[in-house]
């Protein structure tokens, strides 16, 4: 799923008392300036068991066409869940910006 | 055509309640509460009102249950006072920010320590940042038709309202109050459905996260709504005054005719105020007095033009800012008299503390002070009547 990052409304268009009146919205909501280091993962030693796409708390963790497991970094925080719960310590931890 | 009845002011407001057919009552039964809720306990439990009557387990569960019901599109109400009301303090914000359009009556009471529940303005003047409308009553008949008028206001700005009664002094008062008739009240605060509101139909999510890019837009809303609700208050109480026959406005000025000096007023002393400024004014001394019967939004507009050519105004405050330069409603006053062009001199004075009785010494003791800081300036905050 792709995040699609809408432009900031001004007060005049949020609803009142900042109701939400659509569900699903948070797939629009995009938390990259909350990361400090993202996941790696390392496909060759990744044996597809599937614990991170399950504990990740952000259903960041996508499977694409060829099977193999990608981080959508539009929703990934960080947390660091998906590299402890990894059995075969296929994904690191990697600090932004260095 | 009405009746007129002797009840008190906590009556008065519990008749008004029940005539603005509310769907939902939350409260705290025991001390500081007052009879409101228990004279609409009895409407309810006897079949005069069809309403939910919730007891909860404190004034933070009564104001939070207030809010839920709220914003199911209910018309609800509540009433608290003193360590009550600072005890709501969080809930008040999310009610403003959230636009429940809540109908409050608070009967005005001290803060403790040291415990106290004799009245003077502590508890609402420590909640005047929470973005509530806050209106002031001076009698049981004000208490009565402020309420009524409280509902309209609330639902049309959609912003919670809080009617503050003086404590014992107007509360437990009983007096003769004009209870029109129910269908002409029914008639000026229609029940209509809410938009926008938590049902059953539609996907909705209120109470949301406001980060850093959208809280600041949020809060303006709310900023923005208190601010437009001058206008609708005066529409309102100009409709209240061609259906019931009372007039009211933000500010009542009296003997304001060509007074050199004037007083300003919160509650129920403007009576006191006025019987002294009479006999001051035998004595040949030109003064007057204004009374605010509304406080958010502050009347700055009305209050400048009401003190034009007044040479000294002394302002009476019932509340406290320890360590502050003036206490509140002294500094809204200050700030909305700086850009005058010609101002008049402000002298403070706090009295009446925790039911401390305002005298009509006390008041003339404020009056001459005032006169004297037209002559010779004023000096800091006086505290009448303090024992040294």
């Amino acid at each position: 799923m792709k995040c699609v990052k809408t432009t900031l409304k001004g007060w005049r268009e949020i609803p009142e008392g900042g109701t939400i009146m659509e569900p699903g919205s948070s797939v629009n909501f995009d938390v990259t300036a909350w990361r400090t280091s993202s996941p790696v993962i390392d496909q060759n030693k990744c044996t597809k068991c599937g614990m991170c796409f399950l504990y990740c708390p952000d259903s960041a963790i996508e499977i694409d066409d060829a099977g193999n497991y990608r981080v959508n970094l539009s929703y990934c925080k960080g947390c660091g869940i998906c590299a402890k719960g990894c059995a075969p310590k296929a994904i690191t931890m990697v600090k932004e910006g260095h | 055509m009405g009746r007129r009845v002797g009840i008190s002011g906590n009556y008065a407001v519990a008749y008004a309640v029940k005539m603005a057919d509310v769907d939902m009552i939350a409260a705290y039964p025991i001390t500081p509460q007052t009879t409101i809720v228990e004279k609409l306990s009895e409407f309810v439990a006897n079949g005069e009102l069809d309403a939910s009557y919730m007891n909860v387990e404190s004034e933070h569960s009564a104001i939070s249950a207030c809010v839920g019901a709220s914003l199911t599109g209910a018309r609800v109400f509540t009433a608290t006072s003193s360590q009550g009301l600072a005890l709501m303090h969080e809930i008040l914000f999310m009610a403003s920010g959230l636009r429940t359009p809540i109908v409050m009556a608070n009967v005005n009471r001290a803060l403790s320590a040291p415990l106290n529940i004799w009245n003077d303005h502590s508890d609402a003047m420590a909640q005047r940042d929470a973005g509530w409308i806050q209106l002031w009553v001076r009698s049981a008949q004000e208490g009565f038709d402020t309420t009524i008028e409280a509902f309209k206001i609330a639902e049309e700005t959609r912003l919670p309202v809080m009617v503050n009664m003086d404590g014992y002094i107007v509360s437990h008062m009983y007096e003769p109050v004009e209870l029109p008739d129910e269908e002409e009240v029914r008639k000026f605060i229609p029940s209509k459905p809410l938009e926008n509101r938590v049902s059953t139909k539609t996907a909705y999510a209120t109470g949301v996260v406001g980060p850093p890019e959208y809280y600041y837009e949020m809060k303006y809303q709310a900023i923005d709504a208190i601010e437009k609700s001058r206008l609708k208050i005066k529409e309102i109480d100009r409709e209240f005054n061609s259906r019931f026959g009372r007039n009211y406005s933000e500010i009542e000025a009296y003997g304001m005719d060509g007074a050199d000096a004037a007083l300003i007023v919160m509650g129920s002393i403007f009576g006191s105020a006025k019987e002294v400024a009479n006999s001051l004014r035998e004595e040949g001394k030109k003064v007057g007095v204004i009374s605010l019967r509304l406080f958010r939004p502050f009347p700055a507009e009305e209050i400048r033009s009401a003190l034009k050519g007044i040479k000294a105004v002394g302002v009476v405050d019932r509340a406290t800012t320890p360590g502050g330069f003036g206490n509140p409603l002294y500094n809204e006053i200050a700030a909305a008299l700086y850009d005058m062009q010609e101002r008049p001199t402000l002298q403070g004075f706090v009295a009446g503390l925790g039911g401390r009785d305002i005298t009509q010494d006390d008041f003339r003791t404020m009056y001459n002070a005032t006169e004297s800081a037209a002559k010779k300036g004023a000096g800091r905050c006086i505290y009448v009547g303090l024992r040294e």
